[in-house]
């Protein structure tokens, strides 16, 4: 090894670090609170979407046919939702099962029509339903408003499109609906995963029976108010809302011909051993420990935007979340030095808030669940960095963003997904070691690599076990482009000419 | 009929290009529709599976590095020599095994065209509403294993083996259970094509013993089946929930139709699509 052509890093003194936020006049050129001001109708109470009409849940025994959907940020109940139970499920199977011959049997054209309506529809809708979801789930305003909800819109455009097209798609194929489709989405992008799930399986002529995340049901439920809005005919989207056990009748229900599920790999394999006896149809989207690795020659602040897109985004709460950093020993101070520095700017807080970076945690539970993983981070013998300096709100479910070094590849922190904004930094010394580090995972969902060098970063795509790679960028989605994962992050693929397959015969 | 005393052969196993007997000891004997003692095969055991899927995923990587084109004649040249062994297979079909060879030869040279085309057809770029250039290619996904139907003993087993060989996997077979002969005759054929050693192997045994093997282990990644009961489906489906390996099990298939065996979706369920952005603006 050469040292005069060493990069610097261990072998040239770094310049002294700058304590950033003092730079810039500590608090006082602190943004003035910038808060999102529609406020949205929300209703006390909301039944189950089944057949065109909201109904009341039948009741479970005893206990109240409705559970109450908080603000994760205010710890507010919002409003109480459905409960749906066996009965409810097996009534929205049987609504999307009478309205499967006439959808089916409509035109392509016609089909495409509606969905474009809906689409039109989100748009026009689209302040109210970012707003929504923040409230409901906690998302930054910014997010929600940039991301989540013109995706959710884009989504069904572009699949409004394919359904006159369906059989320039699948060569050597007829392709025909699969039939009811069960659909069970998670609770970090509810309307995305909803247009993920509902967009294709319209376009290729299902009808569907979909279950948003227990604590995130509001969009869900704005989006059936859009379908009865544009005439959708009755029972083609039904949505029911609840928690496991509703999922669970959904799995189990003889009436559906295919389960598309996104969420974790535990419950994705319970899923496929619940289906194994049937001949239901299965696309998983599970969960993921994807890599993100810098190499010594990238372009560095873009690298630090990049790793903090990666897992900062949505709280962390992103199955593709780049939560394991791979950053090359040369560059690893500078590195941490420079992620240090960008992470004390963001701002942690108010959800509605236009300038926040990183809200709310989704729900107690999953705080719990983080706050489990920051003590076994700890208790390994990771050493964790604390250096976000914004102030938490006294209510709400907060995180401060943090990541950690000294990271092994056996702990804990490192193997398992965590879902929260907490990322782990390991080092690697050369390109073969990255990538076979990186591969070190029954996870495969996406992965993210930085270097400036064009055929080192095209030979470590096409060595990396996973469905999605982001060269010199992260966290981009795009209804053309497929998405789902190799190995135990699940099976299919969702967007893209590829997600068509999944809901054709 | 001359009064010549025959030998009746012992099929091996075909493991990582070589052909041991099975560890087990055990073997199954072979008989004509005349009931006449035809030959004996081995008796896979679980330890089989598993030395045969320890050979297939380190055959594997290579395989899937080797170029499309590459892999197109390799697949062309075990057509060549199973055409060499029409008779041999023929005959060990019996009634109506010379049909059924041609089509199996038939059937491996359309897969070994798809080498180099598949890509194209199931990939391409996505046309992304931002400043990225995004494309989508389809990659070999590992090791699967394929359970091949009693009937058509020979056209059913290749059928399923060369789409997912084509794709750059590697796989590890169990064999017709009624008649395992010629697909361990294709075996020998492999041996001699310039397929690498390990990218197909070939078992032969009791689907109630070696099914549930197939199911639970870990290295396979997908599942290719035809003829299988319910009760084998379920537990090949199983083993989803053990390692989300890719299930495709062909019901109601006539093997005979090009129209229902050929094309590139019987490559699609054993490729990985990976879908690659980068920014394409300054």
């Amino acid at each position: 090894m050469s040292i005069v052509s060493k990069p610097s890093g261990s072998g040239i003194e770094a310049p002294k670090r700058l304590d950033l936020r003092a730079a810039i006049g500590g608090g006082i050129f602190e943004y003035a609170p910038a808060p999102e001001s529609v406020r949205p109708e929300i209703a006390d109470k909301y039944g189950l979407f089944i057949g065109g009409e909201f109904i009341e849940p039948t009741s479970i025994g005893s206990s109240s046919s409705h559970f109450a959907t908080i603000n994760p940020a205010t710890e507010d109940t919002l409003a109480m939702v459905g409960e749906a139970s066996a009965a409810d499920v097996d009534r929205a199977v049987q609504a999307a099962r009478d309205a499967l011959p006439a959808w089916a049997g409509l035109s392509g054209k016609d089909r495409g029509k509606y969905m474009y309506r809906i689409a039109r529809r989100m748009q026009e809708r689209a302040r109210e339903l970012a707003v929504l979801e923040t409230l409901d789930g906690g998302k930054p305003i910014k997010e929600s408003r940039d991301v989540d909800v013109p995706l959710a819109a884009a989504h069904f455009f572009y699949h409004a499109g394919w359904a006159d097209k369906l059989r320039y798609a699948l060569p050597g194929r007829d392709p025909q609906p699969v039939g009811v489709c069960g659909q069970i989405i998670p609770w970090n992008f509810p309307l995305m995963m909803l247009s993920w799930k509902i967009a294709p399986a319209l376009a290729c002529g299902n009808t569907v029976v979909l279950k948003p995340a227990e604590t995130t049901s509001l969009t869900a439920l704005r989006f059936a108010q859009i379908c009865q809005e544009v005439g959708l005919p009755k029972g083609v989207v039904n949505i029911v809302t609840g928690a496991g056990e509703t999922g669970k009748a959904i799995v189990e229900h003889d009436g559906i011909d295919k389960i598309a599920f996104t969420g974790s790999t535990a419950v994705g394999k319970a899923i496929a051993q619940a289906v194994a006896s049937t001949k239901k149809k299965l696309t998983l989207e599970l969960g993921g420990k994807s890599a993100n690795i810098i190499f010594e020659d990238a372009s560095l602040d873009q690298a630090i935007e990049g790793i903090i897109e990666g897992i900062y985004f949505n709280q962390g709460h992103v199955c593709c979340a780049g939560s394991r950093l791979f950053v090359q020993e040369s560059i690893l101070d500078r590195v941490i030095d420079k992620l240090s520095d960008r992470m004390s700017t963001l701002r942690v807080g108010d959800p509605m808030d236009k300038n926040t970076d990183v809200g709310a945690i989704n729900s107690k539970e999953q705080l719990g669940t983080i706050e489990r993983f920051l003590a076994t981070g700890e208790d390994e013998g990771a050493t964790k960095h604390d250096v976000c300096q914004s102030t938490l709100p006294e209510k709400g479910y907060w995180c401060k963003p943090c990541f950690y070094t000294g990271v092994q590849p056996s702990h804990t922190i490192a193997r398992e997904e965590i879902f929260g904004p907490v990322l782990a930094v390991l080092s690697f010394r050369t390109p073969g070691e990255a990538i076979s580090r990186a591969n070190n995972s029954p996870y495969g969902l996406a992965a993210g690599v930085w270097t400036d060098k064009g055929s080192k970063i095209f030979d470590v795509a096409k060595k990396l076990d996973a469905g999605i790679i982001w060269l010199n960028t992260y966290n981009k989605f795009d209804p053309t482009s497929p998405f789902g994962g190799y190995k135990e992050s699940g099976f299919g693929r969702e967007g893209g000419r590829h997600g068509l397959m999944a809901y054709c015969k | 009929m001359s009064d010549r005393v025959p030998i009746i052969k012992t099929y091996k196993l075909a493991i990582g290009g070589k052909f041991p007997r099975t560890e087990s000891g055990r073997t199954i004997e072979v008989h004509d529709n005349a009931q006449n003692l035809v030959a004996h095969v081995c008796r896979a055991s679980r330890k089989d599976v598993r030395n045969a899927v320890e050979a297939a995923s380190k055959a594997q990587g290579a395989w899937a590095n080797a170029t499309a084109y590459l892999r197109g004649q390799v697949l062309y040249r075990l057509a060549e020599m199973m055409e060499g062994k029409r008779l041999e297979l023929a005959h060990a079909i019996g009634q109506g095994g010379e049909k059924e060879v041609d089509a199996a030869i038939d059937r491996v040279v359309h897969f070994a065209g798809w080498t180099d085309k598949y890509a194209q057809v199931m990939g391409g770029t996505n046309p992304v509403a931002g400043p990225y250039h995004n494309f989508t290619i389809p990659f070999a996904m590992g090791t699967v294993g394929v359970i091949a139907p009693d009937e058509p003993a020979l056209l059913g087993v290749v059928s399923l083996i060369a789409p997912v060989i084509a794709a750059g996997n590697a796989c590890v077979v169990l064999a017709s259970e009624k008649n395992p002969v010629p697909a361990m005759i294709l075996s020998e054929a492999i041996a001699t094509s310039d397929l690498p050693g390990g990218i197909v192997n070939l078992l032969s045994g009791y689907r109630d013993e070696l099914v549930e093997h197939f199911s639970s282990h870990r290295e396979l990644i997908g599942i290719h089946a035809s003829g299988v009961s319910d009760e084998h489906r379920t537990l090949l489906r199983r083993g989803s929930a053990d390692n989300l390996k890719r299930v495709t099990i062909r019901e109601d298939i006539d093997f005979f139709d090009d129209a229902q065996c050929e094309g590139p979706n019987w490559i699609d369920p054993f490729v990985e699509f990976k879908t690659i952005w980068h920014p394409s603006a300054v």
